[in-house]
């Protein structure tokens, strides 16, 4: 049921305008990967000098 | 300091303020004053974002930590990513679909007009109080190293942001906030490059990470389930993606800044670019932190950091006592350095055993070092209660008078204001926004012309950083400061966050549910701060949670309640 006084999010007709990251779900993974790829290198960090 | 230290620091800041007047000088409507011309690109969306949440607490506290308690704080943001991308997924184009000047008109428009005022109350209380943080946390210490006076020192820099704020609102606070993230960013890239520079001769930076190491400085991520550890990767990624999703997605200092973009593509790339940049950027603060640590296993550090309390008292009764710490926290460092020379020479010849004996000893005496430190602050405390005993807010602020060269100190106290001012415009743009919008128009005066709007939004704002620069004035802190500003938040934006996730997923829901389920979440995260002893970070997932539940077993349980909110407000962009 869709509640009085919320509309639905605007379509996602935007294009990026990123070479390489054309729709937004690509934008979205690759800023994932490098959260996980920080998260990653620091772990390696930890582990090499602990 | 001396004169071209001077020259450097209030050619900086006088100069963007300056600029950022001129350039943005004219007449505002309410909707270019508030939301900016709307013609903002995503990079100085981003560096505005960016900003607005590194204060220049940020920048003296932060490096405090890396050298106290190494890089582990750096997980307090290991949520903002996630969250960052729900934000840009979820919130935004509700935000700009709707057309609202702040994010509490949105449950305004959900729910009803207590909710949304519940949610404006909460954001300015909380927010007012951290304004005044803001600006006290820098003049403290920069006023106790430098000798300045803390009163004046607070309401000058106090009465400069104010001024620049009220005149040019969003656009003078997106522009100068470009500029001064930019001088931030020259200060610390400098300081790191000369931190490396002093490092001893001979000392490659694989022996640096390997001292680093040793004194368990380098570890960034922590796997413990322990409920008691305060920086942990589940306190981070969870406590982390809550804190930063209720701060960037419903603090309005926030929101006002990515509101200002030419379109969703804009703001949407502002965040991300946030996203991408955040964990780095910490972490780079924190290695500064950690690297100035490793400086001083070779240069010995004063005994407490704040070294006007310590002379202060060094001169008086407790003189004696300091004086015999100070020499028993030279022989334990002379020790321990001694130590590290044996342990990385050992280290380059392959003597694993003679390494591990000299890294033993080395630790050895930093636990003695440490017990005089210790000592030194029980003795400062005993002599008076009102020093406060945490100084590692002074340890890098220390290093930049003792060790950096004239022009470069100049840079980097210009970066600390950048920071403070830039942080402390965006906050009072969001409080003048927020009380123009959400209180005056919205309760008291409702059909004024657009210029009356527009001149009580500056008098809201100048209110809002007076009432911060006296809070400032009369602000007592004892723990860290990046601390006490992350402890307030979360008390409060846990709730915030629940009354939003409600808003937006809990169709059913309605006002008056959501607005008392968020007060009673509100007043149960204060019964748990007083009584519990858990990590501050959790508050974000309790108060969340909890908002979220209350709101839901209200509605389940008074089910006739969602036809009473009559008071919700017309949607008139539908």
């Amino acid at each position: 049921m869709k509640p009085p006084g919320i509309p639905s999010p605007p379509p996602n007709d935007e294009s990026t305008g990123l070479p390489g990251l054309r729709s937004w779900r690509a934008v979205y993974l690759f800023v994932f990967g490098v959260f996980i790829l920080w998260v990653g290198l620091l772990t390696v960090l930890t582990k090499m000098y602990s | 300091m001396n004169a071209l230290d001077y020259l450097v620091l209030f050619g900086v800041l006088v100069g963007i303020a300056a600029y950022g007047m001129w350039h943005t000088r004219g007449h505002h409507n309410l909707r270019s004053y508030l939301k900016g011309s709307r013609e903002t690109r995503w990079f100085t969306i981003g560096l505005s974002v960016m900003a607005t949440q590194a204060s220049a607490i940020t920048f003296i506290s932060t490096p405090g930590q890396g050298y106290e308690s190494g890089l582990g704080f750096v997980q307090n943001y290991f949520g903002a990513p996630l969250a960052l991308i729900i934000i840009a997924v979820v919130f935004l184009p509700l935000y700009r679909r709707l057309n609202v000047y702040t994010a509490y008109e949105f449950l305004g428009k959900r729910f009803d007009s207590k909710t949304r005022l519940l949610g404006a109350g909460l954001f300015l209380v909380q927010r007012g109080l951290g304004a005044g943080i803001t600006i006290y946390a820098p003049a403290i210490v920069l006023s106790t190293v430098m000798g300045w006076r803390l009163d004046l020192t607070i309401v000058s820099t106090g009465l400069l942001v104010v001024f620049y704020t009220v005149t040019g609102g969003s656009d003078a606070v997106n522009l100068t906030q470009k500029y001064q993230i930019g001088v931030i960013f020259v200060g610390m890239v400098t300081a790191f490059f000369v931190l490396l520079a002093r490092l001893p001769a001979g000392l490659t930076f694989s022996d640096a990470l390997t001292v680093a190491g040793g004194f368990h400085k380098l570890e960034a991520v922590d796997f413990s389930l322990n409920p008691d550890r305060r920086y942990t990767i589940w306190t981070g990624v969870l406590g982390g993606m809550f804190l930063a999703l209720s701060y960037f997605g419903t603090d309005q200092s926030q929101v006002q800044r990515y509101l200002t973009g030419a379109s969703l593509r804009e703001s949407r790339l502002g965040l991300m670019f946030n996203a991408v940049f955040k964990i780095p950027m910490q972490f780079f603060i924190l290695l500064l932190g950690v690297l100035v640590f490793i400086f001083y296993q070779f240069e010995r550090p004063p005994v407490f950091f704040n070294q006007t309390a310590w002379q202060y008292q060094a001169g008086r009764g407790a003189g004696g006592k300091l004086h015999v710490l100070e020499k028993d926290f030279a022989t334990a460092h002379a020790e321990k350095e001694k130590q590290i020379q044996t342990w990385l020479v050992a280290r380059h010849t392959g003597d694993q055993s003679g390494a591990a004996t000299a890294q033993a000893a080395a630790l050895a005496a930093q636990a003695r070092a440490e017990i005089a430190r210790t000592e030194t602050k029980a003795v400062l405390r005993a002599a008076d209660p009102k020093t406060p005993v945490n100084d590692s807010d002074y340890v890098f602020i220390t290093f930049i008078l003792d060790h950096l060269p004239h022009g470069v100190i100049g840079l980097l106290v210009a970066a600390f204001f950048a920071a403070a001012f830039s942080s402390k415009a965006g906050e009072l743009n969001a409080l003048g926004s927020t009380t123009t919008v959400d209180f005056y128009r919205h309760v008291i005066k409702r059909d004024a012309t657009d210029a009356h709007y527009v001149t009580a939004s500056k008098w809201f704002t100048a209110l809002w950083g007076l009432v911060a620069v006296g809070f400032a004035l009369y602000a007592q802190l004892a723990e860290n400061l990046i601390q006490a500003v992350n402890i307030l938040g979360s008390i409060f934006y846990g709730v915030v966050l629940g009354l939003f996730l409600v808003a937006f997923f809990m169709k059913k829901i309605g006002g008056t549910a959501a607005f008392w389920g968020a007060l009673a979440a509100q007043g149960l995260v204060f019964a748990l701060y007083f009584t519990l002893s858990i990590s501050y970070l959790w508050y974000n997932f309790i108060g969340c949670a909890v908002c979220v539940l209350f709101s839901l077993i209200i509605q389940t349980f008074l089910p006739r309640i969602a036809r009473v909110d009559a008071d919700k407000e017309p949607d008139q962009n539908l």
